[in-house]
């Protein structure tokens, strides 16, 4: 089991490589090596799960890489990136199977560009290492930047550069970021080092927090999307095939709140006092506005992706709370939206690839053609919706309540930076009545009332392949939501030891001067957390 | 105490059946469809029988029956843990009798009613899944597993009412069913936030000893249990069609009739009084400001529901109306604390209200779908069954001796009379004097809709059943009785309406009676109170409640005859007069108060003109412009600037490398200085030596000044670059060293005490 990290990592790069050794025009053998790849993956992935210990990194492999700058490729998986990964492997075999008849074009290039992609999406889940991180995090671009440039809808260029450009300066500012951690890290400790650890014990100044974390922070609120960072994300999907739509919604997203709580948030605490109510304010607004700006959509694509904004608000407004329940419900929100809005682009695949169009007036009546794909549609929608018993529903529900109660039953000895978290909270909650509107405009719009649109009349139910992708996305929408102890049983232990070690490294007191090793008992100032608060 | 009991297959039972009707109904055929979907309810009855019956037989009064439906928690998320359980006590005991049994007289009447349906499997399995979850919501042993119900029936409602979806019309009534609960769902889940936040608990078990830390000032002066009560309460209107959020449930009859008897008529809508019962310490909380919530707006939509059911003509939306209008009862009962009387109304109501639809559904099912009353009349000679059953259910919610509504709405009436809210003990004379008067008033509005009632629903009954008959020749010639699957159902719950009363008699009227016999009649007021909820308020003296009781009886009777002297035998002409006499108040009436028309104005217009300007301005202009276009014109200006040098002028280039040169030499120059004053200071005794920082490129070109103790005069000057000073103190104490480096040849100076370009930590030393 030792090597089992880089194995699940680069198995998508041997397939990629395979692919290049097999003959351009064999197109069924690269879809092929691209299902098969994803579900070894998958499969390998799984192991990942038996006997893992939330509270601490598992499987951990620690090698050499740039040994004088101290950069060490050192993977590792805990409760809270470990459903993540499995989000990741198990989506893309259905990536690769919806994409059977959509994507005839350049097919090899297609299935490279797909699984280099999961490479860098695992490598990012699972590194430990702020250089190998960086890496990975870049990988990821290029073959999305692909994606969506070269398989895209008519504007594509314009929607990849856009989606390139955002993402760009995010990173190039946590680059700096990244750069700036290490060096202080080297003028402390005297060794140079990139781990994670290091920086997670390195102690700065609450105002060198403040920027790094701001940093950070544009690089993943950029990727969440969060308000007002969110423009390039209803392009980028709207543009992009099925199967970028559904990468991008379900695992590309995901970085964001991932990189908020693993890097930002307990490597800069004391910013976070700071900054963590703007967040919150930003993604309160976001739920809002994303919500309402998705109720004017009359494209379908459009509709959701601006649906993806108000969701990923709940994750951001959760992250932001900082107490147990939120963190819980922000990364068990991850997953759902992954898995709903998932299911909801392949759906409009589904109906794309049949009238190749994606306005919602050329629709209309379709549950009477496509009994089945209603009966799909309606649940993802639910899912989305957040009725219990489907995915939706926990996360929102956890993020809520974590929110409303952020004062009252703070983490012990969190600061009290919430004054009126119940206010927030409220808003948030409005965005479950907005969902529902618009939402189920979407559904009536689309499947229900008469056929005006005489194309329709010919439209025939979901292909037996189309249901073979939709029925694991279905069973894990009412997993999510009917058994949420299989997630939280990992996740919940994880983010408490997070949020125990932020806690520390808080109550330690931020640097003033020198920046310290966290610890280091000789300068650590001591200070008891005075804060009212509950149990952690 | 409590007990385990599989309550678990009370709710497995019909979702299996909803599962199977809606996965493989269609191959199997209607056969198939019918008996899957009656034996489903049919066993979940049978087995939430046995279940009451071992209530009521083997447990104390605050017994409970409890299933753990998963091992552990169902949800940890830190301290927030949440256990899935069932439990069966005697308040949800009621529940769970009523949901079955209507439940399945429903099914087997949709069974004849939707016989011609090609999506009859699709229809079934609807109907499963809303009784599984309607059962999950009234066995749910906490708030949110019951939300968990509440949303699941809110689904299932949707799909009914839009369920001959390529109608527009009947997808929007969904869509707008969904969406106001949604509205009320909102208040619910943040009313769950707030009872977790202050009390730690959401489980109704734990809800005997909670009252304490309600009462707890909260905001604007009230405890934060009001503020719970009020905002479940918000939930409740939703879900129980209450002022202001009833405006879904009269659009909520475009679905198929046994859907507005079952779900919109019997159950699904009285979830909220069932909630207000279940949480009633919460909203028993001093001063009882949310109670007077509650029964306000319940007497309020009474009454106001009542007048508009007076003028209408669609069969399904008078009784709709008149639905809106009898939950309001039940909340003026449980809003009044009369908790008994309120539950038992909810009841009585189920039997004659699911008969009055089914009725109706039979009515409409012999015209051939239509549902306009002026074109009905003298039905009774064709539909006998029909028409008699719709005879008794009319007497029952008119409120007739001995039929079942004449009981419940009397302890209802009888409760409110009497009900006293206990509220601050500050109050001025005329503030208690309003609080004293408050449970009064309540009573008119509830006498008034009483009698707007008992009119029109004998309206009805006379427009329909008797006179001639006001349709096509076509019609009239397929009129027809049902059949059995529909009229045996009717037939049932007439003799529920009828009996269903007799178990919850007011006692003064069984005194004097056996023993045996008393105790039945009493039943129903010894069952919930005062074990489960506290005991209804009742009249102290016995010739009130006579009187009261004689009071509504007449008011009742009176309504009644008002209906026989305008509609009976037809329409008369003095109706029609009267319509017209009434103008303005018919017009308001029969426009439902443009209740619709003033939200379609300040609510759902401006939510999408606030979209697509949110959209079109903010998103397209704003940021997209913004952030997109302000980027690249940095980037651009910057470029125009740097074009600007690039014009082929020799003599500019020179300038500006000089310039930059300068700049070069004067910026590394302080940065030099900068490097020399790093310095680190050794304490030996008195002797102190300070070694200077590595000036690494120009080294011998600064010339030092340093001021060993502060004063702010140098007391070495000229000091050339040297590795390491001494200095020797007379006496002992903290100096503060400051070191001058100047660069002769530029004779810039920098200090090291200098805030910006200064050493990093100060210099000092301290001597003993």
């Amino acid at each position: 089991m030792g090597m089992i990290l880089p194995i699940v990592t680069f198995l998508p790069l041997v397939g990629a490589l395979l692919c290049l050794a097999l003959p351009r025009e064999e197109e069924h053998i690269h879809r092929g090596v691209g299902i098969g790849t994803a579900l070894v993956t998958f499969c390998a992935s799984l192991f990942l799960l038996s006997g893992l210990e939330p509270t601490k990194m598992n499987h951990v492999v620690d090698f050499a890489w740039v040994e004088s700058l101290g950069i060490r490729f050192r993977l590792g998986i805990d409760g809270i990136s470990v459903w993540l990964v499995l989000l990741t492997t198990f989506l893309m075999p259905i990536v690769f199977l919806s994409t059977w008849s959509a994507i005839s074009d350049k097919v090899r290039e297609f299935v490279i560009a797909a699984l280099i992609l999961e490479t860098g999406m695992l490598g990012a889940f699972l590194s430990l290492d702020l250089f190998v991180f960086y890496v990975f995090w870049e990988v990821m671009l290029i073959p999305m930047y692909f994606i969506i440039g070269i398989w895209g809808g008519d504007q594509r260029l314009k929607a990849a550069i856009k989606f390139v450009i955002y993402t760009m300066v995010g990173s190039l500012l946590m680059l700096i970021a990244i750069l700036y951690v290490v060096v202080k890290a080297h003028q402390v400790t005297g060794q140079w080092s990139f781990a994670l650890e290091t920086a997670q014990k390195l102690v700065l100044t609450k105002t060198e927090q403040i920027y790094l974390f701001l940093a950070f922070a544009l690089a993943f609120c950029i990727k969440v999307p969060l308000f007002p960072l969110h423009t390039w994300l209803p392009l980028a999907h709207v543009e992009a095939p099925t199967a970028g739509s559904v990468i991008l919604a379900s695992v590309l997203l995901k970085f964001g709140p991932y990189g908020l709580i693993r890097f930002a948030i307990p490597v800069f605490p004391h910013a976070v006092e700071t900054v963590a109510p703007w967040l919150a304010i930003l993604a309160v607004i976001g739920v809002v506005y994303g919500s309402c700006v998705a109720y004017a959509q009359d494209d379908v694509k459009k509709l959701i992706a601006y649906s993806s904004v108000a969701h990923m608000g709940f994750v951001v407004l959760g992250l932001a709370m900082l107490n147990s329940r939120s963190v819980n419900g922000a990364i068990y929100q991850c997953l759902a939206h992954g898995i709903s809005t998932g299911g909801l682009f392949l759906c409009v695949g589904v109906i794309y690839e049949r009238r190749h169009t994606r306005k919602m007036a050329e629709f209309g009546g379709l549950w009477k053609r496509m009994p089945v794909f209603a009966a799909t549609l309606l649940i993802f929608t639910m899912a989305s919706i957040g009725l219990p018993g489907l995915s939706g529903f926990v996360g929102e529900f956890l993020v809520i309540l974590g929110t409303f109660s952020a004062k009252e039953r703070a983490f012990d000895g969190m600061p009290a930076i919430f004054e009126n978290a119940r206010l927030l909270s409220a808003f948030a909650a409005t965005g479950v009545v907005l969902g529902a509107v618009y939402m189920l405009w979407l559904f009536q719009r689309v499947m229900l009332g008469p056929i005006t649109n005489p194309q329709n009349r010919k439209l025939t139910d979901m292909t037996p392949r189309e249901t073979v992708v939709m029925l694991p996305m279905l069973a894990m929408a009412f997993w999510l939501g009917i058994c949420p102890n299989t997630f939280l049983q990992h996740i919940d232990p994880a983010v408490t030891q997070t949020l125990i070690q932020f806690r520390e490294k808080y109550s330690a007191g931020a640097a003033e001067g020198d920046a310290r090793m966290l610890g280091d008992s000789a300068k650590a100032k001591v200070e008891e957390p005075t804060a009212p608060g509950g149990n952690p | 105490m409590t007990e385990n009991f599989p309550l678990y297959l009370i709710i497995l039972l019909p979702l299996l059946g909803a599962a199977l009707n809606l996965l493989f109904g269609r191959r199997f055929g209607n056969t198939f469809v019918s008996v899957v979907a009656c034996s489903a309810v049919a066993g979940a009855a049978l087995v939430a029988t046995k279940a009451v019956l071992l209530v009521a037989s083997e447990l104390p009064a605050r017994g409970a029956l409890v299933d753990q439906l998963v091992s552990g928690d169902w949800i940890v998320a830190g301290d927030f843990k949440l256990q899935a359980g069932l439990m069966l006590d005697r308040l949800s005991s009621v529940m769970v009798m009523v949901v079955t049994w209507i439940a399945l007289l429903i099914h087997i009447y949709a069974t004849g009613y939707m016989e011609h349906e090609p999506d009859f499997a699709r229809f079934f399995g609807y109907l499963n899944l809303f009784t599984g979850a309607m059962l999950i919501l009234v066995l749910g042993d906490s708030l949110p597993v019951t939300f968990v119900g509440w949303e699941g029936v809110g689904l299932a409602s949707y799909l009914l009412i839009g369920f001959w979806y390529h109608e527009d019309k009947n997808a929007t009534a969904g869509r707008k069913a969904f969406i106001v609960n949604r509205i009320g769902d909102f208040g619910f889940l943040l009313g769950i936030c707030l009872l977790f936040t202050v009390v730690g608990t959401v489980k109704y078990a734990d809800f005997g000893s909670i009252a304490g830390r309600l009462m707890t000032p909260w905001w604007m002066g009230w405890p934060v249990g009001y503020w719970i009560a009020i905002l479940l309460f918000v939930g409740c209107c939703g879900k129980s069609a209450q002022i202001p959020l009833y405006v879904w449930l009269p659009d909520a009859m475009a679905g198929p009739t046994p859907v507005s008897a079952l779900i919109h008529a019997a159950t699904m809508v009285t979830a909220g009084v069932y909630v207000v019962a279940r949480c009633h310490t919460i909203f028993d909380t001093f001063p009882e400001a949310a109670k007077m919530t509650v029964a306000g707006v319940g007497a309020l939509t009474a009454l106001f529901a009542a007048t508009i059911g007076i003028v209408q003509r669609d069969f399904k939306k008078v009784l709709a109306y008149s639905t809106v209008s009898q939950l309001g009862f039940m909340f003026v009962g449980v809003g009044t604390g009369a908790y008994t009387a309120g539950v038992f109304h909810l009841m009585t109501h189920a039997f004659f209200k699911a008969g009055l639809f089914l009725g109706a559904g039979s009515v409409m099912h012999a015209m051939g779908g239509e549902g306009d009353i002026v074109k009905m009349g003298g039905l009774g000679k064709h539909m006998p069954i029909t028409r008699w059953t719709f005879f008794v259910y009319c007497l029952a919610i008119a409120g007739i001796v001995p039929f079942a509504g004449f009981f419940s709405k009397d302890a209802i009436l009888a409760g409110t009379f009497a009900a006293e809210f206990r509220m601050s003990t500050q109050m001025t004379g005329a503030q208690a004097h309003l609080v004293a008067l408050y449970p009064k008033l309540l009573w008119g509005m509830l006498a008034t809709a009483a009698l707007c009632t008992a009119f029109y629903m004998w309206r009805l009954y006379f427009v329909v059943f008797t006179g001639k008959f006001r349709g096509t020749e076509e019609q009239e010639h397929h009129l027809h009785e049902s059949p059995m699957s529909m009229t045996l159902p009717l037939v049932m719950l007439a003799v529920g309406s009828v009996l269903a009363g007799l178990i919850g008699v007011p006692a003064v009227m069984t005194h004097g009676l056996p023993e045996s016999l008393e105790h039945v009649l009493t039943f129903f007021n010894h069952w919930l109170s005062p074990a489960m909820v506290p005991a209804s308020p009742e009249p102290h003296e016995h010739w009130l409640e006579w009187a009261l009781m004689g009071g509504a009886l007449t008011i009742s009777l009176c309504g009644i005859g008002l209906a026989a002297a305008l509609y009976r035998g037809g329409i008369s002409e003095t109706a029609e007069n009267l319509k017209d006499k009434l103008g303005f108040a018919h017009k308001l009436l029969w426009n439902k108060y443009y209740v619709d028309e003033l939200y379609d104005f300040l609510l759902v217009r401006p939510l999408r003109r606030v979209a697509v300007i949110l959209w079109k301005v903010v998103d397209n202009l704003v940021i997209d412009l913004g952030l997109t276009k302000i980027g690249p014109y940095i980037v651009d200006s910057l470029g125009a600037l740097v074009q600007r040098f690039q014009n082929g002028d020799v003599q500019r280039y020179i300038i500006a490398v000089m310039v930059g040169a300068a700049g070069i030499l004067f910026g590394s120059t302080y940065w030099l200085a900068y490097q020399g004053i790093q310095g680190e200071v050794k304490v030996e005794r008195r002797t102190v030596t300070l070694k200077l920082g590595d000036a690494r490129m120009r080294p011998g070109q600064l010339i030092y000044a340093i001021d060993w103790d502060g004063d702010g005069k140098f007391d070495d000057t000229n000091v050339r670059f040297n590795s390491e000073l001494k200095h020797e103190y007379g006496n002992a104490g903290q100096f503060k060293i400051v070191v001058e480096a100047r660069d002769p040849v530029w004779n810039m100076v920098k200090r090291s005490d200098d805030w910006f370009f200064g050493a990093s930590t100060p210099l000092s030393a301290k001597v003993e």
